[in-house]
């Protein structure tokens, strides 16, 4: 057990690397400029010049590298450019925002998928055509469509909830609720049909299986053989959606948080890119990919729990 | 050895303009075919089409509603909200097939190598790939946008790149499946080059799957790309729906119409995308839809009852008679058993012999109420221990009469050990369980009698096995497991379907001793399904032979083996001493399936 998770952190050691590299070399397009941006445009050549020292940009990109490398390693991610804000600091004012808003919205996705999709492949019948209908309209409207419908329609034309919100889980419990209400439900529908979509053929292929007719015919009652037997072969199918959709929304989210004003990472992410906030960039992608290789794992244990069979090889 | 490349090949466009047409008759996928070609026709015909430059902005009439000049009024900037939705259409969809072009480029060689060739350009593209699907979206398209400009098309190939796994896997599963199929060696061993036998046999096995891929892709392109232009991070001089989104947004408390033209755009594209998807995977996977004729369920309730009430005169376990199953198709039924009668005593062994086809598992699961829920009770009865568990008329077996039955007074041993415990729990949960509820005792009592059947069924060290998964054990021992659990709870009748076809000869022997020991010892009534007249002729009492879902020949095993009547079971036996399994070439075209 522990040489497997060993060896998954391994890989996604790796991956991190890789994607740290990649993004560290394509900023590099982008920070040609960047002194002179900080600057303003009345600033002297001389004080560009010193900046650009300052900020290391007059040495060869290996080396910069290197020296960003050296530093995250020991868990100083530097500081934004532009404001001079610690990167980690920053990161970890926006972190709680968006991670609640993330796991919220999968919570109630995996909840809500699991009920429609089991109930899709038993009932059959109506239920299981609107789980399908509903699975492409889910899939036609991007969550930020659907997050400016409920903007337009819920805040600004009915004004039920706060159109847009800057305020942090600190500004109180019901106001971080209903701040948070449309933009989770916007996450939600959006990845909602297609995860109870693929729950429901995992529910169908676990029901068609033989065992499930030998359960029968020991006499075993529906469900028991829905909940404790096919529920648990059909969950890595469903996690696996699940994780794909947590990934997705990372992406999403940063939308949604323009949307709804939300002091999330989103924000951050879209400023640094901008303006080409190379140490922010960074963060913002190492803390990311941190994240989905953390949810990979948990998922990975997760099947190795449910599947016997991948816990031994 | 070119032919049967041409056959291959004109096989091939057969199954395409099938598959179209079926598309076409699906009412979804015809709808969003239309909706495509429509936007396709727009995008094609802007120039035409649209009244105004996109970019054309009257500064004197901003916000505009709807009049003569401009349809569908204009935005803040004074600009013609129609030529921008026109316009639009061609940007987005250009963009979209751009992202999927370049996906498809990179995911579908990478695949078809790694899938084909494997090795260590395999375990590379592999890396690449989950290096990929670890990156959020848009988070790297911001990056790239920093790095490159706010370019609409070098977002959507950065984005293509991003997606290209899906195309990889795709391809490298389909081809690795295809490998090692006969017909690719077959066409190796013929001198086929590798390259020809890729695009010949193999990229035919991928198309389909691509297209549907492709519907999704480029659904997905355009909702990423019209949300980073909602950012506002897209290319302003080029006017594309997500740009009219955010400068729909941008302008909600004014205007919010125009929000509604670019997000229904948005939405109905995407949706056509998904449907077309759906309508081609559907129209592959050859799914007629069949609707469940209506059965005679209604007129028939009150006779209904007036069977169950009538107890029969006769004293067997276990009577069938003149039973009919069916599936339903397009037009009336299909049956499948066709007729059959025959009773079983207790303590008596009876035979149900015939090919795969004959109808002879209908019969054992009709008896046990497992039944696929399609299909239907065509005619007939079954009854169990004087008590009707299909009575005349009804047409589906009756599961709240079974289920008293089933595991405590009918038990069932399937023919395909691995397949038939639950990989997720260990045997001996699986043993205790149905003993707990049904037997009403004790975990710690079940767990003793669980051992003890183990034991009883010889099997050597029956903790060990207790404690193992399903996939920890051999076949012979899974099936030994299933027996176990068909016993445990001592049932009246048991009914065996092909309970040694799937073991070794040797260990086969040895499963038909256990079930005949145990037979003997409990004096349980046993249903023994098979196509093999030695396991009849080792274990049974009586015999009936099937043939296309009906009975052929019935009696004592002594009489139909030294005096067999029927053609059919002529041949059933002379194919037996021949030592061939009977194959359904032996089948009579007599019942036109």
């Amino acid at each position: 057990m522990l040489t497997f998770i060993l060896k998954r952190l391994l890989a996604g050691v790796t991956v991190l690397v890789a994607i740290s590299v990649a993004t560290f070399f394509l900023l590099y397009f982008s920070s040609s400029n960047i002194a002179r941006n900080i600057l303003g445009e009345f600033a002297t050549p001389e004080q560009v010049a010193a900046k650009e020292h300052d900020l290391g940009l007059d040495q060869p990109i290996m080396t910069r590298f290197f020296s960003w490398a050296g530093q995250a390693l020991t868990g100083d991610l530097g500081a934004s450019w532009f404001t001079s804000e610690p990167v980690a600091q920053s990161l970890l004012n926006r972190l709680p925002v968006t991670l609640t808003l993330v796991v919220v919205a999968i919570i109630g996705i995996a909840i809500c998928a699991t009920l429609l999709g089991i109930a899709a492949a038993v009932k059959r019948g109506w239920i299981d055509r609107v789980v399908q209908i509903a699975a492409v309209i889910g899939e036609a409207i991007p969550s930020f469509v659907l997050g400016v419908v409920f903007v337009t329609l819920f805040a600004i034309q009915l004004g039920w909830f706060p159109a847009t919100s800057s305020i942090g889980p600190g500004a109180g419990a019901e106001a971080w609720v209903a701040s948070l209400t449309l933009p989770a439900l916007a996450l939600i529908l959006n990845g909602l049909t297609s995860a109870a979509q693929q729950i429901r053929s995992a529910v169908i292929g676990q029901l068609e299986k033989d065992y499930v007719r030998t359960l029968r015919s020991r006499g075993t009652p529906e469900p028991v053989i829905l909940f404790k037997h096919v529920l648990r072969s059909a969950a890595p199918a469903g996690l696996t959606v699940l994780s794909l959709n947590f990934i997705g929304m990372l992406g999403g989210v940063v939308i949604i948080e323009q949307i709804f004003a939300l002091p999330g990472m989103g924000a951050l992410a879209v400023q640094s890119t901008t303006l080409g906030d190379t140490p922010l960039v960074m963060g913002v992608v190492l803390y990311t990919v941190i994240i989905v290789i953390i949810v990979n794992l948990l998922v990975d244990l997760a099947n190795g729990w449910l599947n016997p069979k991948v816990r031994v090889s | 050895m070119s032919e049967p490349v041409e056959i291959d090949a004109s096989q091939a466009t057969i199954t395409r303009t099938h598959v179209f047409k079926r598309i076409l008759r699906n009412p979804m996928g015809l709808i969003a075919l239309v909706i495509l070609v429509v936007l396709l026709l727009v995008a094609v015909l802007a120039p035409w089409i649209a009244p105004f430059d996109p970019n054309f902005a009257n500064i004197s009439k901003t916000l505009a509603g709807s009049d003569g000049v401009n349809w569908l009024g204009t935005d803040s900037a004074g600009r013609d909200t129609f030529s921008r939705f026109v316009w639009g259409a061609q940007a987005t969809l250009l963009s979209a097939l751009l992202c999927a072009a370049v996906a498809i480029v990179i995911g579908l060689p990478s695949g078809l190598i790694a899938g084909y060739f494997s090795g260590a350009f395999d375990s590379v593209a592999n890396w690449v790939v989950n290096v990929l699907m670890a990156i959020p979206g848009i988070i790297l398209l911001l990056t790239i946008r920093a790095a490159f400009g706010p370019s609409v098309w070098i977002s959507m190939i950065a984005f293509g790149i991003l997606i290209s796994p899906g195309y990889f896997r795709l391809t490298r599963t389909a081809v690795q499946s295809v490998r090692n199929e006969l017909y690719v060696d077959a066409a190796r061993v013929s001198g086929l080059s590798d390259a020809r036998i890729i695009s010949r046999h193999i990229f035919s096995v991928v198309r389909a799957p691509i297209i549907i891929q492709t519907a999704i892709v480029c659904g997905v392109a355009i909702s990423i790309q019209s949300g980073l232009e909602f950012l506002g991070l897209g290319d302003p001089a080029v006017a594309t729906w997500g740009v009219m989104l955010a400068e729909g947004f941008k302008n909600v408390y004014l205007n919010p119409i125009l929000l509604l033209w670019p997000a229904l755009a948005i939405g109905v594209t995407i949706g056509a995308l998904v449907l077309l998807g759906n309508a081609v995977r559907d129209a592959l996977e050859d799914r007629e839809k069949v609707r469940t004729p209506k059965t005679r369920r209604n007129t028939l309730t009150s006779t209904r009852r007036i069977t169950i009430a009538a107890k029969s005169e006769h004293d067997h376990l276990l009577d069938v008679a003149n039973l009919k199953v069916g599936y339903p198709q397009a037009d009336g039924f299909k049956e499948v058993v066709r007729g059959v009668s025959f009773s079983l005593d207790r303590g008596e062994v009876l035979g149900i012999v015939g090919e795969s086809g004959s109808g002879k598992s209908q019969t054992a699961f009709s008896i046990l109420g497992l039944l696929p829920p399609e299909a239907r009770i065509l005619g007939g009865a079954i009854e169990f221990d004087g008590q009707y568990t299909v009575a005349d008329g009804e047409d589906t077996v009756s599961q709240s009469r079974l289920a008293k039955l089933r595991g405590t007074r009918i038990s069932y041993i399937p023919q395909e050990p691995m397949s038939n415990l639950d990989p997720a729990y260990t045997i001996g949960s699986q043993l205790v369980a149905p003993m707990v509820r049904i037997l009403r005792i004790s975990r710690a009592e079940a767990r003793q009698r669980a051992l003890k059947v183990l034991a009883d069924v010889g099997i050597a060290d029956p903790q060990r096995t207790f404690d193992s998964y399903p996939h920890e054990v051999s076949g012979g021992m899974a099936q030994r497991v299933l027996i176990a659990g068909a016993i445990s709870c001592e049932p009246d009748l048991i009914i065996a379907d092909e309970p040694t076809t799937a073991l070794d000869v040797t260990v086969q022997a040895d499963v038909l001793d256990l079930i005949r020991d145990l037979q003997k010892r409990l004096g349980v009534g046993v249903i023994l399904v098979t196509h093999n007249f030695g396991v009849v002729a080792d274990l049974c009492d009586r015999v009936v032979v099937m043939q296309n879902g009906r009975l052929v020949e019935g009696g004592t095993v002594r009489d139909v083996l030294r005096d067999p009547q029927d053609p059919y079971t002529v041949r059933l036996l002379s194919s037996m001493l021949e030592g061939k399994e009977p194959m359904t070439m032996l089948v009579t075209p007599e019942g036109g399936r």
